[in-house]
């Protein structure tokens, strides 16, 4: 190509960032899905032209394998910028090998070096910085603590003395009361397809429109906020020129829409440290970029898988300052950046584009990671050989998880994504609450108890006598545990609320939500833990004879169980009934209540790794689970108890209905290689065909390990063998070696399928 | 009479006992007693919980989607299921009479063909382990010989009834030369084998002898590797080959990876 050639090009670039697009409402008014609806090219085909790494990436990855290896031998983090607090501005740009980098951007001046975000709390920095050998300076803790006040001061200014209780007896755990509540989506791609100087307009547009009406407090809240938006936007443009780039204007090549997306979700980060900070759906939108710029001869398979590459890179680089009181709870440093890949449209057609494959090409070429954490949207409908070729990167990397969009497309239309792990949600439209979760089993044993906690030995849950005949019965038990989780249920929304109200106030997501509508929908995301422990806890009282043992302050800290009861796993009604129930039952119960800004709650039966920390502080249970044991994880039956095969155990967690669990339904499928089939190819199908089943029966959420016990036992004894070793728990994956041995031993002994 | 059968345990997601995804019963009750066998806790014959033939169906229905969309079906295996013939006839025609499903009957073989008549009428494939074609070291290590087995091997040649022929390549037992090729050589003139199976010994049911009080007999016996597997494929690809009548298309498959795992 000549230099005339390539300088004319490069004016016509310029002039029509929207050349050759198909016309439609997208250009007048902000809306992606109506632009992917038009312009999306579906792939039926197989894997067969993914190309392999360039010299550039294998250079730039082995760079950062290295830092990563560093980050290890160094107890978990690399280094800490502890004098500068985070902002979308705040750090000069930062390369890992600019020669080599076809996409820019790091969240502070070098790669891995973790920034401080003190706005969710100051504490959290603090002990953050001394378990990993930093200080932070007198000057910042005293800022953050006497003149700038934080979202954790905030909440526990408003926390009743109940929540306190509540919170310190692990009823009601895993608040986002100390740091960056996250699961937020901001809709990068906006920022690509428009630019931000039209980003930056509409939202001025927005502000003119609120000029009239009364000035109260929802009015003045809103407008506050979109100035705030729209100071963030010009924040970004700023941070993006410091790269030399221009982003006020939209992208126009591949390469800028890359870049510009990822500029968007870089600022979303330095700002925010939430606890998920997910991308969207952003693979099939860049595809339309990719396949215009391979029509004009501008871009080859290699480059377009090398922008992919270096992209993900970007992603497995994202880092937050967090104590290892955090990451034993959410295990591996995680930040899930999770990408929705797939899925069916509206029209029909599928959403399964090249740039899907590209993506979980990224396994091979990069090896397995855990981030970005890879979400496969299921249907029997995608195309057959997308589906073998999911199979294929299941079997040989454990690194995906599937969820099922015949499930969520009827609910949230063909341009949702999923944030964190199981929780749809529409790009731009809608965002959430994050909730975390409210025991259960726990619960279970309040009423047993009277309200008094098992392991404090205090009341915490409403005053009741205990239930003290020598047997439990079954209708006394849930006639008393109805009214226990009647007084959950209150108390949980309450606790939400004011979490809720101070982190808008102290510590609002300005780019995130500019990269959404003026008018939301909001969900109040609240959670459970231990459906499996109680479904199986109640069916022994009802089906055996459960005695509680009691200690010399008449608390239950055992119990004996006479005869066999049906246990949730096996498929069977009498047992997965009780578990529905559950679900529907709190469910109902907390759409009583009166939540903030108006949002709707929902539930998720989902746990990640903290099945673990909730077993630790829960007492034993009338299902014959001792103290301190980890819960099943999610909605997985418990350890060993499903016996007749991993049918069975997904028939009855696909019972636990969706419309009560709107927030997902996590469950998690370990399994052997060989006990997929003997052969490669019917492994493949096999897996295909589980998936499919799983999906048509209505399960909504799988994650699916393939690996042997052996492997993962030689993992914990030689961790400096396995590096990228990467595992799926529930809804998320992790890198098997930065688990916690707890954990890594709960992952082994969860049941494994076909282990004989 | 034969109106319930003893069964030990169901899998609702088996994939390596015939093709595609199946369901798979576990019989109670063996008469040989297989020194390497990896369920010694389905030999006893006075164990198992007792079921009617519509109380495993309904065990059975709500996968049905998933085997026929994978290709898949009902085995039975064991225990030895011929020893419940007709309690598992029943279970095969009901099988296909609701759902078309697929039937495979995983067998040693020991048992008398008259006896198993009925059965086979219903079943679309058998999976025949065939252990040692010697006599008397067949005897010594499974307690029989193994006239009975060859008998019901020729007599299902002879009814043209697709079979998979599986033998357990013990290293030092049943990977001999002469054994290999002799068993080459008896499937080749056998002509209704569609494929055999050559499956690594493992010793994950070790545990299982020791929680039944049993000494384990093939104690210090190693797994194959992936060497041993190869080349006893090849020995029994050759004397098959030799007798001229392995047809075309027809393979001895080994699982590499199960080798790697045990």
């Amino acid at each position: 190509m000549s230099k005339l050639e390539d300088e004319v090009r490069q004016i016509l670039t310029e002039r029509s960032p929207w050349r050759g697009f198909k016309e439609g409402e997208w250009q007048e008014k902000t809306d992606v899905a109506g632009f992917l609806a038009l312009n999306v090219t579906p792939y039926e085909g197989d894997e067969g032209f993914l190309v392999p790494p360039t010299e550039a990436t294998e250079a730039l990855w082995a760079q950062i394998l290295e830092l990563m290896k560093l980050e290890r031998d160094n107890g978990g983090v690399l280094d800490v910028d502890v004098n500068t607090v985070s902002t979308i501005t705040s750090h000069g740009p930062g390369y890992i090998d600019r020669d080599l980098e076809t996409v820019v951007g790091l969240q502070t001046d070098a790669p891995l070096k973790r920034s401080i975000q003190p706005y969710g709390g100051i504490r959290m920095v603090v002990d953050a910085c001394e378990a990993y050998g930093y200080k932070l300076p007198a000057e910042i803790e005293r800022l953050f603590t006497e003149v700038r006040k934080t979202h954790n001061q905030g909440v526990f200014d408003a926390y009743t003395t109940e929540m306190r209780n509540a919170r310190k007896a692990a009823i009601i755990t895993g608040l986002p009361d100390a740091y960056g509540r996250g699961r937020i989506i901001g809709d990068y791609r906006r920022v690509a397809l428009y630019g931000v100087d039209k980003l930056i307009a509409e939202k001025k547009r927005d502000l003119i429109e609120l000029e009239n009406g009364a000035m109260l407090e929802d009015a003045i809240r809103l407008r506050e906020e979109l100035s705030e938006q729209i100071r963030s936007l010009q924040e970004l443009k700023r941070m993006a020129a410091s790269y030399g780039f221009d982003i006020s204007r939209p992208a126009a090549s591949a390469r800028e829409a890359v870049q510009w997306v990822y500029f968007a979700y870089l600022a979303a980060i330095k700002e925010q440290n939430g606890a998920a900070m997910s991308l969207g759906r952003v693979s099939s939108f860049l595809d339309i970029y990719i396949e215009r710029d391979m029509s004009e001869g501008t871009l080859t398979e290699r480059e377009a898988q090398e922008l992919v590459d270096h992209f993900v890179m970007k992603l497995r680089l994202v880092k937050f300052l967090r104590t290892p009181d955090y990451n034993e709870l959410f295990s591996g440093d995680p930040t899930w950046v999770t990408e929705s890949i797939g899925g069916m449209g509206l029209d029909g057609r599928t959403r399964v584009t090249r740039n899907s494959f590209r993506f979980l090409h990224t396994l091979y070429n990069l090896g397995p990671a855990p981030e970005p954490n890879l979400t496969v949207l299921w249907s029997e409908m995608l195309p057959e050989a997308f589906k073998r070729y999911c199979a294929k990167v299941s079997i040989e990397t454990s690194s995906i998880q599937y969820e099922n969009d015949e499930l969520m497309r009827p609910e949230f239309g063909d341009d949702y994504g999923i944030a964190c792990c199981v929780s749809a949600m529409r790009i731009g439209k809608q965002m959430q609450f994050f909730g975390a979760r409210a025991n259960l089993a726990k619960a279970l044993l309040y009423a047993i108890n009277g309200g008094v906690d098992e392991k404090l030995g205090i009341q915490i849950g409403p005053k009741r006598e205990p239930l003290l005949a020598e047997t439990l019965d079954y209708d006394d038990v849930m006639k008393r545990y109805d009214e226990v989780l009647d007084w959950l249920a209150g108390l949980y929304i309450n606790t939400l609320n004011v979490i809720h109200y101070m982190h808008d106030k102290y510590c609002y997501e300005r780019v995130e939500m500019a990269l959404h509508d003026r008018e939301i929908v909001r969900t109040m995301a609240t959670g459970i833990a231990g459906l499996s422990v109680v479904a199986d806890s109640l069916s022994a009282i009802k089906y055996a004879k459960v005695k509680p043992i009691r200690d010399e302050q008449g608390i239950a800290t055992d119990f004996e169980i006479e005869g066999e009861y049906p246990q949730y796993g096996n498929n069977d009604d009498r047992v997965d009934a009780i578990a529905v129930g559950l679900a529907e039952t709190f469910m109902a119960k907390l759409r009583k209540h009166k939540t903030y800004r108006g949002s709707i709650p929902t539930l998720s039966v989902l746990t990640i790794t903290s099945n673990v920390v909730y077993g630790k502080k829960t007492g034993s249970t009338p299902d014959g689970r001792h103290a301190g044991e980890p819960f099943a994880p999610g909605a997985n039956p418990m350890h060993g108890r499903d016996r007749k095969g991993a049918l069975a155990s997904l028939g009855s967690v696909a019972k636990i209905p969706y419309e009560s669990c709107r927030d997902g339904i996590s469950n998690t499928f370990s399994i052997i290689p060989k006990a997929l089939g003997r052969e490669e190819a019917a492994r493949k199908d096999n897996l295909v065909s589980l998936l499919d089943g799983y999906s048509v029966c209505g399960g909504h959420h799988l994650n699916v390990n393939v690996f042997n016990r052996e492997q993962l036992l030689d993992a914990m004894e030689h961790p400096e063998q396995y590096p990228q070793l990467t595992i799926r728990v529930s809804g998320y994956a992790v890198n098997f070696i930065k688990l916690t041995r707890e954990q890594q031993l709960d992952v082994i002994n969860r049941t494994f399928h076909g282990s004989i | 009479m034969h109106s319930k059968g003893r069964i030990h345990s169901m899998d609702t997601f088996g994939t390596v006992d015939g093709p595609g995804i199946r369901f798979v019963l576990f019989m109670q009750g063996c008469a040989l007693q297989c020194g390497f066998c990896h369920n010694p806790d389905t030999w006893s014959t006075d164990t198992g919980r007792w079921m009617s033939v519509d109380e495993v169906l309904a065990e059975i229905e709500p996968y049905v989607p998933y085997y026929t969309r994978s290709g898949g079906g009902i085995t039975v295996t064991g225990g030895e299921p011929t020893l419940q013939a007709p309690f598992v006839a029943r279970l095969f025609r009901e099988c296909k009479a609701r759902w078309g499903l697929h039937t495979a009957l995983d067998s040693s073989g020991f048992c008398d063909p008259r006896h198993a008549e009925e059965l086979i009428d219903a079943t679309d494939l058998v999976l025949l382990d065939l252990k040692l074609m010697d006599r008397e070291r067949h005897a010594a290590l499974t307690s029989q010989p193994n006239d009975r087995i060859l008998t019901f091997a020729k007599r299902l040649a002879a009814r043209k009834q697709e079979a998979w022929i599986r033998h357990v390549l013990i290293p030092g037992v049943t990977d001999g030369y002469e054994d290999l090729t002799r068993l080459g050589r008896f499937i080749g003139e056998l002509g209704n084998v569609s494929k055999v199976e050559l499956l690594p010994y493992h010793r994950m049911g070790v545990y299982k002898w020791a929680q039944l009080g049993k000494d384990y007999p093939l104690e210090g016996v190693p797994t194959p590797g992936d060497d041993e597997m190869r080349r006893a494929r090849a020995i029994v690809n050759a004397a098959r080959e030799q007798t001229g009548s392995s047809g075309s298309g027809h393979s001895t498959e080994s699982c590499r990876a199960a080798a790697v795992e045990s």
